[in-house]
């Protein structure tokens, strides 16, 4: 076997235990948050994260060393690691947090994150997160986290090349005015957008060898991080009632309320 | 496309449907005039009236809703459609066209699939019970809800949701079917096997007689044994001895924790023994059990009905079951199911090849969406002929078999004519879709089918409709799953409830 200069990739998912996306949510009758007595699931970018990383494996195959999955949260959330783990991640880490404290923020969350790829033994090359949580739609810990790590990053993936050879990685972005395509080094942090892929259904094998795989119990004392949060939530409240429209009998009619209401035509 | 203006009279007298057998026009009935539609003016709102007699004049094609069934096989031509808001303008209506001896063809949400629900050539007016759309009561101790019958289904469903209780009934077409209609034309679907059917969930009906009496049969009590059980005579009648204008049904908890998985079959031999592993398995928590063939897979696929399988998934796979659980406890439910999934994959000789299980809500509902999918990609995909037969569960690949051997001989198989022959169904209850999906209707492909696969189902003592009732397509073919004295009998019940024979003309009984 040729000596290879090609360092074997480690790949670390971190992902997020939220209200399933399919719920209808309502407010808590404190207004302080909403109410969580509801299904939760995997956040959905993760889920595509977790996708990814996967796929990126079938492609790559032996170059990809290993795909870790960690989570920041309630005991529950080891479900989660295992619904990561039944996709093909090949272990997991649980940051547990105490069931009644308030959800880790991004920047606490990235703190964690930075902490546990320094533990990595055999290092992170490549950290792929969503690109925000359902719940916060924060959008913040993977650019957080490059900053801390001061890695290259690429947010808003809707594709990923990698070549191991060069140790770099092309990603098209999702931009306001389209696509943009970036070079990035590694070691590297994405984030993934919705066009990325479609994540997999977990099959019955898969299913079944997640029950044996590996998940690692931490707090957040052993990474010596605070998770305390910064932010004080002062108020949640639901959005207005939508008022009902208007129907006109006519064009006309329709462009005299158009004038009334202030809109007058460009052309 | 649609046909132009025309008297009422001629209307009346020409039997518009383009397939086989048709309707002769009862001599008994009249068609709808000027002179009616000023009539229903008066007892009813304008917005409740669609008409292109004058002086309403709509154009024909407002009324093609109406008139048109889901498949677009049967196109009626009623001049009139009438929306009532109350029962009492119901009756009003029927005691009406009773003395006038004017057809009537009750309509909820048009998604039936035998053309029952649209009118045939007898200058019928059209009574579409969508304007009856309020929940009456709810009890959320005792599960028992009492709604109008123009309740869409679906928002039955999200009505009684916050409660934590659903509906005993569900099917493909919850966003449009009525309540009214599932319990006129005694609907299966998805929860059968788990919940019973209609005639042992619906409590009490209202329905107004054919004569405009308005029969209050609407109760909530869960026992009740005093005299004849009339609402079961209402509940699959399809609208032809009175029209059903409120149920009272009995709505069971919701579910705590529902799991579902698909599971691929390397062959069709593998169903039955998979069924009575499952059965034995999972035992109470076993609530849907539902089967397609590859065809019918790849179709829903195709269409885009809902995510599918790996490639490598689905490799080798002959047909696919999808079994859906619903139980109190979460994790009893997943030990339960691990347990049975872990048995099939290690069994010696294995009688599934792999398969996926829903990990999020999300998952769950696109799993369902690729069986309940199936529906609509065949109608996507081309002309269907439906067969919705009961046979026996060791038959199920035969029929599908046969019917494709028997269209390929008459040399009817091909991209221009039979595209594909599939079969899906709820094995759970027995019961197969069969569907021959055609580039379009041909007298050639109907003469090889029927009364071919009427007579295939006859020979296993099948019915040749095992849910989607007789309507106006299988009125001829009722005698190969009834018998005479059975038949005679119908017609005469038929005859004390409506004698002047306006409820649904042409419907259900030869």
């Amino acid at each position: 076997m040729r000596p290879s200069a090609v360092r074997l990739l480690n790949v670390l998912v971190p992902i997020k235990r939220t209200i399933d996306y399919a719920v209808k949510i309502r407010v808590n009758p404190q207004q302080t948050g909403v109410d969580t007595n509801v299904k939760h699931s995997m956040n959905p970018f993760d889920e595509i994260a977790v996708e990814e990383a996967v796929r990126l494996r079938e492609k790559l195959k032996d170059a990809v060393k290993s795909i870790k999955v960690i989570t920041i949260g309630p005991p529950k959330a080891s479900e989660t690691l295992r619904t990561a783990l039944a996709m093909g991640a090949d272990a997991g880490i649980h940051v547990e947090v105490p069931e009644a404290s308030p959800s880790p923020e991004p920047l606490g969350v990235a703190k964690a994150l930075q902490a546990v790829i320094k533990r990595e033994k055999e290092g992170v090359d490549l950290v792929i997160l969503g690109k925000q949580a359902i719940d916060d739609d924060a959008g913040q810990t993977g650019q957080m986290l490059a900053g801390l790590m001061g890695w290259s990053q690429a947010t808003f993936a809707s594709k990923i090349v990698v070549d191991t050879e060069k140790k770099e990685a092309s990603v098209t972005r999702e931009i306001d005015g389209g696509l943009e395509e970036i070079r990035c080094r590694l070691p590297l942090v994405l984030t993934t957008d919705l066009r990325l892929n479609e994540p997999r259904y977990a099959s019955l094998p898969n299913i079944m060898k997640a029950k044996k795989k590996p998940i690692e119990k931490l707090s957040a004392s052993d990474l010596g991080v605070d998770l305390t949060p910064i932010l004080e939530t002062l108020k949640v409240t639901e959005p207005p009632k939508r008022t009902g429209g208007q129907k006109v009998e006519s064009v006309d009619e329709l462009v005299q309320k158009l004038k009334d209401a202030g809109i007058t035509a460009v052309a | 496309m649609f046909p132009t203006r025309q008297a009422a009279r001629r209307l009346a007298l020409q039997s518009s449907r383009r397939w086989s057998h048709s309707v002769a026009p009862s001599p008994r009935l009249n068609p709808v005039t000027e002179k009616d539609l000023a009539y229903f003016s008066s007892i009813l709102q304008p917005s409740s009236i669609l008409s292109t007699l004058s002086p309403s004049k709509l154009p024909a094609s407002e009324l093609d809703p109406y008139n048109t069934d889901w498949i677009g096989r049967y196109k009626g031509t009623s001049t009139t459609v009438l929306r009532p808001r109350t029962t009492q303008e119901v009756s009003e209506i029927v005691k009406y066209c009773n003395e006038k001896r004017i057809g009537v063809v009750p309509q909820g949400g048009n998604t039936g699939l035998v053309g029952g629900s649209v009118p045939t050539g007898s200058g019928e007016v059209v009574v579409n019970l969508g304007n009856m759309s309020n929940v009456r009561h709810f009890d959320a101790v005792s599960g028992i809800l009492v709604a109008d019958a123009g309740c869409v289904l679906q928002s039955l469903t999200d009505y009684i949701a916050p409660q934590n209780h659903i509906m005993p009934v569900d099917l493909g077409a919850k966003g449009s079917c009525q309540i009214g209609g599932n319990v006129a034309t005694n609907a299966g679907g998805l929860r059968l096997m788990r919940y019973g059917s209609l005639h042992g969930t619906v409590l009490g009906l209202e329905v107004v007689l054919p004569d405009g009496t308005i029969l209050d049969l609407l109760s909530t009590l869960r026992k009740d044994n005093t005299g004849y059980d009339l609402k079961q005579l209402f509940i699959g009648a399809e609208g032809t001895l009175g029209i059903i204008t409120g149920v009272s049904i009995l709505t069971p908890p919701a579910p705590q924790a529902s799991n579902n998985v698909i599971l691929a079959l390397p062959s069709f031999e593998c169903v039955l023994p998979l069924f009575k592993t499952a059965k034995r398995q999972l035992s109470e928590i076993m609530s849907a059990f539902e089967y397609i063939d590859r065809t019918a897979y790849d179709l829903a696929v195709k269409h885009g009905q809902g995510r599918a399988l790996n490639d490598e998934d689905v490799e080798g796979a002959a047909c696919f079951v999808l079994i859906e659980t619903s139980g109190g406890k979460r994790e009893h439910d997943e030990e339960k199911l691990n347990e049975l999934l872990e048995t099939l994959m290690t069994a010696d000789k294995p009688i599934i090849n792999t398969g996926v299980m829903s990990q999020t809500p999300a998952q769950f509902a696109s799993m369902w969406a690729l069986r309940e999918g199936v529906t609509e990609a065949v109608s996507k995909e081309g002309k269907a002929y439906k067969y919705d037969i009961s046979v026996p569960l060791s038959s199920f690949k035969d029929v599908v078999d046969v019917t494709r051997e028997r269209l390929r001989e008459k040399g009817l198989l091909g991209p221009k004519a039979v595209k594909h022959v599939i079969g899906y169904g709820h094995v759970g209850d027995g019961n197969l879709h069969l569907n021959v999906v055609a580039d379009a209707y041909t007298p050639e492909i109907e003469a090889a089918l029927e009364p071919f696969v009427y007579e295939l189902v006859a020979k296993y003592k099948g019915s040749i409709s095992a849910e989607h009732g007789v309507g106006v397509m299988k009125t001829h073919a009722l005698h190969y799953s009834k018998s005479n004295t059975a038949i005679e009998m119908m017609k005469r019940i038929k005859q004390v409830f409506d004698p002047n024979g306006i409820m649904n003309p042409g419907k259900v009984l030869p």
